[in-house]
């Protein structure tokens, strides 16, 4: 199925639903700098993303690589201090090596703020004009991948968005889309069950290790994914709420288990492990819900779908976030940041059908440019923290040859 | 339209489909259930009475269990049942972590 033909084609082959400029801090230390030089392009495709640490880490240099050659993104610009441990030689190495224009600005070298940000803005500025004449091509349906991701989770997100978003998953995979669940501590309890959908009983074995992995770290930690927000809408326990979350992942075979970074191969469904391997390290494995976000869009998605019950307001940079509202309440409360009203179906105005086939209409629709309600009202958020992972295994992707 | 929703056969809990009074009699597969509490949307009824420790099954699967017996139409919820995973934490007025059931 073709799904578009004004994708963004990238020197590398990648074909992008947007066309971002991202400029990035390579240490909080140049947030302000690379602030300001975002800020005033912000409705021209524009976007802040970085790393707030100033020491080493593998798992953030993956994700930024991944980010700043993401099929969504154009054009990047690094921002560093200087004396930071960030590798930003080889990261705008792997940026130029993915044919997108790249220009590294050093604070320290530069000659300090002022200087910094009227380089950055000229460069920013003479950038754009490039950007705006990348090529336009073909792209199909299973050259799509899509995200789903939980947040602000009451007891309707389990009944009406997650399993609305579970519909829509099983058509996009049925057109041989990619689609990524995540949160293995979001799996807890369910673990037997989604061990059963998996393409080989080796890759179940690699399922149920991930979810029982997740389920020591958080009790290590004292904390479950479990928020007070998350009792007071109704939910009881973390396994109650990981069934409800569970359902968003539809009823097709599970074909992978990946990491964040991987990129997976040849459609289909995958989970996303975000729970750190070895002991804890860093803290909670994923602070809040853009963190989770800023991993599925590492993992290649060009889309995000959020379900949320409370109401969450949050978008992305690089990628545009889709909000499917499970509460009917919430949504007449807070409308106007929501794209998908999922809850109408506890008030008889729809079936579990229809609002999953109106998530797969929005999926086409905002692959096509249309714009979410999060692009609308300009969100941007972005979070990358702390963490150590092992890579995965050829078990854990068994259909990539 | 009506009030509970009992997603699975299997489940010993219903949801509230909207804001329900104490003391109404609720039609769940058929039969009447008077509720205990008032409940809103999204809350948890004992669809039956159950026993101390009995697992608590809801979507068909088990989300944990009663710390006490529960009478059919009670509210279920932090103050009669618990995770079989990890303890629930709520914020209360003075934003402590309480753990819950536990």
């Amino acid at each position: 199925m073709i799904l578009t033909d004004q994708a963004y084609l990238r020197p590398d082959g990648a074909k992008g639903i947007r066309n971002q400029l991202l400029v990035v801090y390579l240490v909080e230390c140049a947030h302000h700098v690379a602030r300001e030089i975002a800020f005033p392009f912000r409705q021209r495709g524009v976007q802040l993303a970085g790393f707030g640490g100033c020491y080493p880490n593998e798992y953030s240099f993956k994700m930024l690589r991944a980010l700043c050659t993401h099929a969504n993104v154009g054009a990047v610009l690094l921002v560093s201090l200087g004396c930071e441990s960030f590798d930003r030689k080889h990261l705008r190495q792997a940026i130029e090596a993915a044919g997108r224009p790249v220009h590294t600005l050093v604070i320290q070298q530069t000659g300090g703020t002022r200087r910094t940000i009227a380089e950055g803005t000229a460069w920013v500025e003479a950038t754009l004009a490039g950007l705006a004449q990348t090529p336009r091509t073909t792209m199909r349906l299973d050259e799509l991948i899509v995200g789903t991701v939980c947040g602000g989770s009451d007891a309707t997100s389990g009944i009406t968005a997650n399993p609305g978003i579970g519909r829509a998953f099983d058509r996009l995979v049925a057109e041989r889309a990619t689609c990524i669940f995540e949160e293995t501590g979001e799996l807890i309890g369910c673990e037997q069950i989604m061990l059963n959908r998996a393409v080989n009983p080796e890759l179940g074995e690699i399922l149920r290790a991930s979810v029982e992995k997740a389920a020591k770290y958080y009790t290590i930690m004292g904390h479950g994914s479990f928020a007070p927000g998350n009792a007071e809408g109704g939910l009881t326990t973390l396994e109650e709420k990981s069934m409800g979350a569970y359902c968003k992942s539809g009823d097709a075979p599970i074909s992978g288990l990946i990491k964040p970074g991987d990129v997976p191969r040849g459609g289909g469904l995958y989970l996303l492990d975000v729970v750190p391997d070895g002991p804890p390290r860093f803290g909670f494995p994923n602070i809040n819900d853009n963190a989770e976000i800023a991993e599925l869009i590492a993992c290649g998605s060009h889309l995000i779908l959020f379900s949320t019950g409370r109401g969450s307001v949050v978008g992305s940079a690089i990628s545009p976030v889709l909000k499917v509202c499970a509460n009917p309440e919430t949504y007449r409360n807070m409308s106007e940041d929501m794209d998908v009203d999922a809850g109408r179906i506890l008030e008889g105005r729809g079936t579990l059908e229809e609002v999953g086939t109106e998530i797969f209409a929005h999926c086409l629709r905002v692959a096509r440019g249309g714009e979410t309600a999060s692009e609308l009202l300009g969100h941007q958020e972005f979070v990358l923290t702390y963490k150590s992972f092992e890579p995965i295994g050829p078990a854990c992707h068994p259909t990539y040859h | 339209m009506e009030g509970l929703l009992l997603i699975s056969a299997r489940d010993n809990v219903a949801i509230a489909l909207r804001l329900l009074p104490a003391g109404s009699t609720q039609t769940l597969a058929g039969q009447p259930l008077v509720l205990r509490q008032p409940v809103k949307l999204g809350d948890k009824v004992a669809a039956r009475d159950l026993a101390a420790g009995e697992i608590i099954r809801k979507y068909g699967v088990p989300i944990g269990s009663a710390t006490r017996a529960i009478e059919a139409g009670e509210h279920v919820h932090l103050h009669n049942m618990k995770s079989d995973y990890l303890p629930t934490y709520t914020l209360e007025d003075d934003h402590r972590f309480i753990p819950q059931g536990h």
